[in-house]
């Protein structure tokens, strides 16, 4: 067990190294058309960490999450400026295959979203579309371990998807996401639409999965990113131009010191609950 | 208190008024829905009375005859199965591509919305149309195989002056123009139905939650990948009734095919798909034209009652299927 102290001072350990840098954006900003949605973003996201993302409705926490993976792409509309460096090298440079990003940096929904297929047929799925070899079935089995499913369901692994429980469908889908040995794991609101034990089951797997890949998780959930995560970043409405809703990175550092000591007054403000 | 001045009234006269209004429209309601049923009970009593009588072994084995006890539909029975088969092989590629398409791959701009509005407007061209182009286009080919057209003389081409040019390829006979054959009337009725494949099509990959697409894309998948191995497989039920639906239309249309020159006597049946043919809607056709009223009243009643089962038996299979494979998500 690491004490918070131990903890951040093997972050700002990290962070001294540019090796501990996995994920980097540098001056980011999205348009849906003509529309700013996020301005100017500049964050380091550290290896083997949790970072989460928070901030109020609306401000583009999920925007961010999805330049990442380049799953904006998806959107016609959506235009990204500023660079996205993932070990060094600019995703959005013109070179770089979208479908690439996507299998290094995996992705779980806010919404169970399990293909409507057998378990297995799952989690198989990424490794057979990438052209995986091996063994598929200690491909499924591992990645269903590691996502802390495979006791619950490996008698029923030729059943569907669908018919798992709300908290047993997102933790398959994180399996899914698993199977593909990405380096990075997006977590967009993974435990919103799940009842407390079910939650609480996700966040200890958030644990154990960061020994193996680093996790950036948005969340509306101001307790769940003062639990899980090492890093937290408060993203907010720009405060000068309120009605054009352009989200603003307000504030980036420890997880700690953003929740017990904050430098900017708003984010004392939204993480002490008097707004958002 | 003031308020009470405010809301008095004859609370109890207006309630009985609007119970009475609320139970006459209750009433013109089920009246309208049963109109439908009632009109097919109607027509399926008619016709069971009229027909069941001739509905014998006689009709599916025998040829059309001038002895009204020895007619049957038999080769109407195989060239409306034929035409269907072919008109479900053309349609389907045809139909779900552009469905996929129109739905996962077209920018959102003018040229689709253009298309988008001209598949609508095909969907409302009366059917006879579609013979006349399918006279044009397909049975006589702009009539450039004939004997004096430019493109022979250009070419050279050595054209028979009734079948036009026949040829081999990989040892299967062939022929342009297509005549009056199968293939045609498969092609007219494909063009005939197209639009509603497409629509329905469009209609089941739209059912596809986009959550699905996401989470395929998010693993690495190609857009034909996600496609491919998750759209239409989740959307093939709804593809599917769309399918049958739709066929089951083109099942009952004589219309376009009496223009592209089907037989209302075809006393053998098709060897290949270059021959000419019956269906089931113009034998009956035929048979009410004709002044015997064993022809106009009982024989046309057996062969509407056999049309009528097979539709019928067609939408069944198609609401078993989309009963049995809807996808609660």
């Amino acid at each position: 067990m690491v004490t918070p102290t131990q903890n951040a001072t093997t972050i700002e350990a990290a962070q001294n190294t540019t090796d501990g840098v996995v994920l980097s954006t540098q001056g980011l900003s999205v348009y849906y058309g003509n529309k700013l949605a996020l301005r100017d973003i500049s964050l380091d996201i550290y290896r083997n960490q949790i970072t989460a993302i928070i901030g109020p409705s609306g401000c583009g926490k999920s925007t961010l999450l999805r330049c990442y993976n380049r799953m904006n792409d998806l959107i016609p509309s959506a235009r990204v400026e500023g660079r996205v460096l993932f070990e060094g090298t600019d995703i959005y440079t013109p070179g770089v295959d979208a479908v690439e990003v996507r299998r290094r940096i995996g992705m779980v929904f806010q919404k169970p979203n399990p293909f409507p297929k057998s378990i297995y047929d799952n989690v198989a799925f990424g490794p057979r579309i990438n052209g995986i070899k091996g063994n598929m079935d200690d491909i499924v089995e591992n990645a269903l371990r590691q996502a802390a499913l495979w006791d619950e369901v490996k008698d029923k692994l030729h059943e569907s998807g669908l018919a798992l429980s709300g908290g047993q469908q997102q933790r398959l889908c994180i399996a899914r996401a698993l199977a593909v040995e990405p380096e990075v794991i997006l977590m967009d609101e993974p435990a919103s639409a799940l009842d407390p034990i079910a939650t609480l089951k996700i966040e200890e797997l958030m644990q154990e999965l960061k020994q193996r890949y680093s996790i950036i998780i948005v969340t509306h959930n101001m307790q769940q990113a003062a639990r899980v995560s090492d890093m937290t970043a408060f993203i907010s409405i720009d405060r000068e131009n309120p009605d054009a809703r352009i989200g603003v990175l307000v504030e980036y550092g420890l997880t700690q010191q953003i929740f017990t000591n904050p430098i900017n007054k708003e984010t004392e403000d939204y993480v002490s609950g008097r707004f958002g | 208190m003031a308020g009470q001045q405010l809301i008095n009234g004859n609370f109890e006269r207006f309630l009985r008024r609007k119970r009475l209004i609320g139970r006459i429209f209750w009433v013109l309601l089920l009246i309208s829905t049963l109109a439908g049923l009632i009109m097919l009970a109607a027509l399926l009593i008619d016709l069971a009375l009229e027909g069941a009588s001739w509905l014998t072994p006689t009709l599916f084995t025998n040829y059309h005859s001038r002895h009204p006890e020895q007619a049957g539909m038999k080769s109407a029975i195989v060239g409306s199965l034929i035409i269907l088969a072919l008109t479900a092989l053309f349609s389907f590629p045809l139909g779900v591509g552009a469905a996929v398409y129109l739905e996962e791959y077209a920018p959102k701009n003018r040229l689709t919305e253009f298309i988008n509005i001209n598949i609508s407007n095909l969907g409302g061209v009366p059917s006879v149309v579609y013979g006349m182009l399918g006279l044009t286009v397909f049975s006589r080919g702009f009539g450039l195989f004939k004997p004096n057209s430019w493109l022979v003389q250009a070419l050279n081409l050595p054209v028979d002056p009734r079948n036009g040019l026949i040829f081999s390829v990989l040892g299967l006979e062939m022929r342009l123009p297509l005549g009056n054959s199968l293939l045609t009337g498969g092609l007219a009725m494909t063009l005939l139905i197209l639009p509603t494949v497409i629509m329905a099509s469009r209609e089941a990959i739209r059912a596809v939650p986009n959550s699905i697409r996401e989470a395929a894309f998010g693993l690495g998948a190609t857009r034909w990948q996600v496609v491919s191995r998750q759209v239409l497989p989740a959307a093939f039920p709804g593809i599917l009734t769309g399918m049958i639906l739709a066929l089951s239309r083109a099942m009952g249309e004589a219309a376009p095919l009496i223009i592209l020159g089907a037989f209302t006597y075809v006393p053998f049946l098709p060897r290949t798909i270059w021959d000419q043919f019956t269906v089931m809607p113009i034998q009956i056709y035929n048979w009410i034209t004709l002044p015997q009223p064993e022809y106009r009243v009982h024989l046309s009643g057996a062969g509407i009652l056999v049309l009528v089962a097979v539709l019928l038996s067609m939408n069944a299979l198609a609401i078993y299927l989309r009963n049995r494979f809807e996808k609660r998500w």
